[in-house]
């Protein structure tokens, strides 16, 4: 019986890696689009051919998912490391009964639930405060930390908990700080299970779709401004997807976007496993 | 030979559990002082006592007095680095930092604010050697600790201990991870170390116990059933019950 859904298991992955890839790969086969024009700035796909169309350049969204996934990280980095730290080494009891039980609630939130707070929340207040539209990178990475917080914490908590006792206790009979202990120490020893947590963190965070299409203002343009509209992979796949025609080449290109978002999940993941390789050694 | 510890009238609650009781002993300066007895009979958590490991474990309460040179450990304005830097403690699993060997030695040094190299070097060069470690490992100093033999890292623990320079060594169970060659070495060390240090070693093994200590304290149930010299606890105790766990009846 596990062997069968161990099976099933492999071959759903393998089809769907097998049916994203030849999808993804067809434009560039068909020659209809070239590697260099994918990978340029140029988006146009309902452009007319005298306006130099159609264009099919993905380098803003590529860039887009980059921008958002490790500003949340940056911004849930410390945040959830530190908040992990607090419900093991300060505080056990209070982290056993007030945070993981947020922690897991917070989990449980939809992610449309996330993008309609950041809508109706921190995008008018981004307004305000700054002037500009408020719908852009800011309001995504706000919106993305908060969702990539208990993956982070908890997979934080986890790593330094299984930091052996021994070893506080020795540096303790040292003589060392509470303080000492844990940022000598502590952190060190977890450290590669703390870059795992930020690592899932950012891959989750570069997946998330519907979130963050809800408050980053989907326009083709450069992510390199905090609170200009911008677009991502995700965004621009969950929006378009349903609005070409199957087989088409805006389709297909579409196709190759969700191929690099997967080779782009692939490699964290693969990181991820290089990090716990090199823990055991 | 001058008094090191005084402990009087100490007692130790776990919650409602009471694991010490009344224990009056005194210590002198420069011993090996073995602490014996069954299980759970109260040593491994008097010697945790001495430098305030059992602050650590919720619900411990403690009443009566352990001096050290004079000063009350359980008084008022007693600073736990402080007290931790002059009693130093060597755990039953060697539990070395995942750090390089030297690393794990000026960890201690490094945390009391000593951050010039070559001072690090000497100490690290000078308490491996009183460690009996150095010519085994100075060609690997910054290699990890953790690839060393569980006898290797036993030494280490004890040269990181000795690295702060403390007045106090305690010892729990530390050969009893163990094999019978390293336990020697071990012994060995202890004996020699005596001469700077005062040690207080709590051991399963009674020869063991013969063999390093110059005085003995024998536990049971939380109490101090009897102490005095060594040869004489061994020999002739006074008290029947050490007797018999000396001669192996009970424990």
């Amino acid at each position: 019986m596990t062997l069968v859904s161990a099976w099933v298991l492999i071959i759903t992955l393998f089809s769907l890696l097998y049916f994203i890839a030849s999808k993804g790969i067809a434009p560039f086969l068909h020659g209809e689009v070239t590697l260099a024009d994918f990978f340029s700035g140029n988006w146009g796909p309902s452009l007319s051919a005298e306006q130099g169309g159609p264009q099919y350049g993905a380098l803003d969204f590529i860039l887009g998912s980059l921008m958002v996934a490790l500003g949340s990280a940056v911004i849930s980095g410390p945040l959830g490391i530190g908040a992990a730290l607090f419900m093991t080494e300060i505080a056990p009891k209070a982290g056993r009964k007030i945070l993981q039980p947020a922690v897991e609630i917070l989990v449980g939130i939809p992610s449309v639930v996330y993008g309609f707070i950041g809508l109706t929340l921190i995008v008018p207040a981004l307004r305000s405060i700054f002037g500009e539209v408020g719908f852009g990178l800011l309001a995504g990475i706000i919106v993305l930390s908060v969702m990539i917080l208990p993956t982070i914490i908890s997979i934080s908590a986890d790593a330094i908990h299984s930091v052996p006792q021994g070893i506080r206790e020795g540096s303790y009979a040292l003589g060392a700080t509470r303080w000492q202990t844990i940022s000598g120490l502590v952190i060190r020893v977890a450290q590669p299970g703390l870059l795992t947590a930020v690592v899932l963190g950012i891959a989750r965070a570069f997946g998330e779709a519907l979130a963050v299409q809800m408050v980053i203002g989907n326009t083709a343009d450069l992510p390199f401004h905090l609170l200009k509209p911008m677009s991502t992979l995700t965004s621009v796949i969950t929006l378009n997807m349903g609005n070409t025609v199957q087989g088409s080449t805006y389709n297909n290109v579409l196709w190759s976007m969700a191929l690099i978002l997967l080779l782009m999940t692939l490699i964290l993941i693969l990181a991820i496993r290089f990090i716990a390789r090199r823990r055991e050694v | 030979m001058s008094q090191k510890v005084r402990v009087r009238c100490f007692q130790l609650y776990y919650g409602t559990n009471h694991a010490l009781k009344n224990i009056d002993l005194d210590l002198a300066e420069n011993q090996v002082t073995a602490l014996i007895g069954p299980s759970g009979c109260g040593k491994s958590t008097f010697l945790r006592s001495i430098n305030r490991m059992n602050d650590m474990i919720k619900g411990v309460r403690t009443t009566g007095t352990i001096h050290i040179d004079g000063q009350n450990i359980y008084g008022e304005k007693v600073y736990l680095v402080e007290l931790r830097k002059k009693v130093g403690m060597v755990f039953q699993q060697p539990h070395p930092f995942p750090l390089s060997i030297y690393d794990n030695v000026a960890y201690g040094p490094r945390l009391h604010g000593i951050r010039d190299k070559k001072r690090l070097d000497e100490i690290v060069e000078r308490t491996l050697t009183e460690a009996n470690l150095w010519d085994e490992v100075k060609d690997r100093l910054h290699r990890s600790a953790l690839g060393m033999s569980g006898g290797q890292q036993q030494r280490l623990v004890l040269a990181r201990v000795l690295a702060v320079q403390p007045e106090v060594i305690l010892m729990d169970e530390p050969a009893s991870a163990l094999d019978p060659i390293s336990t020697e070495r071990l012994e060995e060390l202890i004996m020699r170390l005596k001469d700077q240090y005062t040690i207080i070693i709590v051991t399963h093994n009674m020869q063991q116990a013969a063999r390093v200590s110059d005085t003995a304290v024998f536990f049971l149930n939380g109490e101090i059933v009897e102490s005095g010299p060594t040869d004489q606890i061994f020999t002739n105790p006074s008290d029947p019950r050490t007797e018999d766990y000396i001669s192996g009846r009970f424990g």
